[in-house]
């Protein structure tokens, strides 16, 4: 069974995003990069499988300009046996209904009978390309995901799925399509000897026209603006009585 | 222009975020109908008292209480045609669903929406919220969640037909096992006016059982940061930021919460923020008004035992 990781380089999560007034853009000029968390928990769970033996093969993908090998490398560094890396050749304004496009395709290619990612990218916040994802596959799905466990006859997999009302158990026919929540795992470090030993994995390049997908944007940003947590007046409270009085007078209470 | 609502049931309540959706939906269009998925056909009664909605859609089936997104996906996508627009509050149930009917209609879906600016033109939030985007649609039928703090939420005013619609559920690809659900009397968290919420500070789970005895003094819901869900000492669902519930209650009082970005973006729209910390210098306390700096036991026994 082959397992299929499709991974994000994001803005470094603990980086205030800045806006560049002049490109009405974020500006991502020699900012620090990182991935994107949740595909780190990713590609900790398809390692985890794969250590367990159940997976033949683990495949990271990563879809964006040249410096998304950087992310990659990061991926084969922690385990992953290889990588495919889908270059845009300039910084496209890709939306997940391309990205669901691109990744059925190579899923398809590689037969792979499971695909973990993350439940969402901490830049665009958007939460979708895995759902399109299963949608364009027609393949079972399950977002949002605090535990994984394989059946023993690797036809399906039983999910923990952290919803608004609670934690909701299914069990999924494979293929299938997981997205990652934040309590699924812990990410392992890459070792120094695994960062030397991922510069001689196999990196796959294909090139975005090879595709046939229209790339247009369907929905297009036309500006941004900073509207960070704004500091307050913060006024000093130094007893219960006092703080029960300031809220009363503020009628919140 | 006509607008479909997914509506999302708590039981047989319609939940927050629908109304929410509702009126977001009349800022659009002037001929909107409901669709609810549901195994009981009563429940079309409590969509059809909703404001603002000309038709119920209702599709019952046994089935359909826990039924998988791919299911309920290509049911919503059959029922969209001929709609412009497909709206469904921000949550978990939405979120799983609408991008996949993207998937199967087409659409680019645009997620969180905050503020309406024109037939194709909205704001939604970028990095936590740190960025506001105004992103502008190009697809014919436009799928959309909203954030249910940026809408009213909608009432009970209105007297809707009802049309059940007799679809062949298609066979599933995952079957539902369990839902743990989380048993609380207290104010729901979306909706409450006043949140206490408890962060790593606390220590453990039997010290949490302090945020939740001040919360029913005040009435309010309990609400936590990551670190505090993460360590064990509340369930998920009680997590407000970026990847959790998002928050705007009147009084939001946080205890032993530093304040990481992805937290504060769950609650900084809220009207008045208390924090209770140790440490004067945590992110948390500049967003506050009033910051009682102090050893947060002390401070949580002080306010459970003065009177209000």
């Amino acid at each position: 069974m082959k397992i299929i990781i499709p991974i994000k380089r994001v803005l470094d999560p603990y980086t205030q995003a800045r806006v560049n007034k002049q490109t009405q853009l974020v500006d991502l000029t020699n900012a620090k990069m990182a991935m994107n968390p949740f595909c780190e928990i990713a590609v900790e769970e398809a390692l985890k499988i794969k250590e367990s033996g159940a997976a033949s093969e683990t495949i990271a993908v990563s879809i964006g300009s040249e410096k998304t090998i950087d992310t990659l490398r990061t991926a084969l560094a922690m385990g992953v046996d290889r990588a495919i890396f889908v270059n845009t050749e300039s910084n496209l304004d890709l939306q997940p209904l391309h990205l669901g496009k691109i990744l059925a395709n190579i899923v398809k290619r590689e037969e792979a009978q499971l695909v973990i990612m993350g439940k969402q990218a901490v830049d665009n916040d958007n939460n979708q390309t895995g759902q399109i994802l299963s949608g364009l596959l027609d393949y079972s799905l399950g977002t949002f995901i605090s535990k994984f466990q394989l059946s023993d006859d690797g036809k399906s997999a039983e999910v923990c799925r952290e919803i608004d009302s609670g934690i909701e158990t299914r069990l999924l026919n494979l293929p299938a399509i997981v997205t990652v929540d934040l309590r699924l795992n812990e990410p392992r470090y890459a070792s120094l000897p695994n960062i030397m030993k991922a510069r001689s994995k196999p990196l796959e390049t294909i090139a975005i026209s090879s595709f046939d997908i229209d790339i247009r944007p369907r929905v297009k940003v036309i500006s941004v603006e900073e509207s960070g947590s704004k500091d307050r007046a913060s006024k000093q409270i130094q007893s219960a009585e006092e703080l029960f009085f300031e809220l009363s007078h503020l009628g919140v209470l | 222009m006509s607008a479909l609502i997914l509506i999302e049931l708590n039981g047989s309540e319609v939940s927050s975020n629908s109304r929410a959706a509702i009126t977001a939906a009349t800022q659009l269009s002037d001929a909107i109908d409901a669709l609810v998925l549901t195994d009981d056909s009563a429940n079309a009664a409590s969509v059809a008292s909703l404001s603002n909605i000309n038709t119920v859609k209702i599709i019952a089936d046994s089935n359909l209480e826990h039924i998988s997104v791919g299911v309920a996906s290509k049911l919503v996508a059959e029922v969209m045609a001929g709609y412009k627009y497909l709206i469904s509050g921000s949550s978990t149930y939405s979120k799983n669903i609408l991008p996949t009917v993207g998937a199967l209609l087409d659409v680019q879906p645009i997620s969180d929406v905050c503020e309406i600016k024109s037939n194709n033109t909205f704001v939604r939030p970028l990095y936590a919220g740190n960025i506001m985007a105004t992103v502008e649609s190009s697809d014919d039928t436009i799928l959309m969640t909203v954030r249910a703090t940026a809408f009213e939420h909608s009432g009970d005013e209105g007297s809707a037909a009802i049309e059940e619609l007799s679809l062949p559920i298609p066979e599933q690809k995952s079957n539902f096992i369990s839902l743990q659900e989380s048993q609380s009397e207290r104010p729901e968290l979306t909706t409450a006016d006043r949140i206490v919420s408890g962060g790593r500070g606390l220590g453990s789970k039997e010290n949490f059982a302090l945020i939740e005895q001040l919360a029913d003094k005040l009435d309010a819901a309990v609400g936590a940061s990551r670190a505090a869900v993460d360590a064990g000492f509340i369930s998920n669902d009680y997590q407000v930021g970026q990847t959790g519930k998002v928050v705007a209650p009147k009084l939001y009082l946080a205890v032993g919460i530093s304040g990481a970005i992805q937290h504060l973006a769950g609650m900084k729209d809220s009207q008045v923020i208390v924090v209770i910390n140790n440490d004067p210098d945590a992110p948390m306390a500049r967003m506050a008004d009033l910051v009682w700096e102090t050893d947060l036991f002390g401070a949580l026994q002080e306010l459970n035992e003065h009177s209000l």
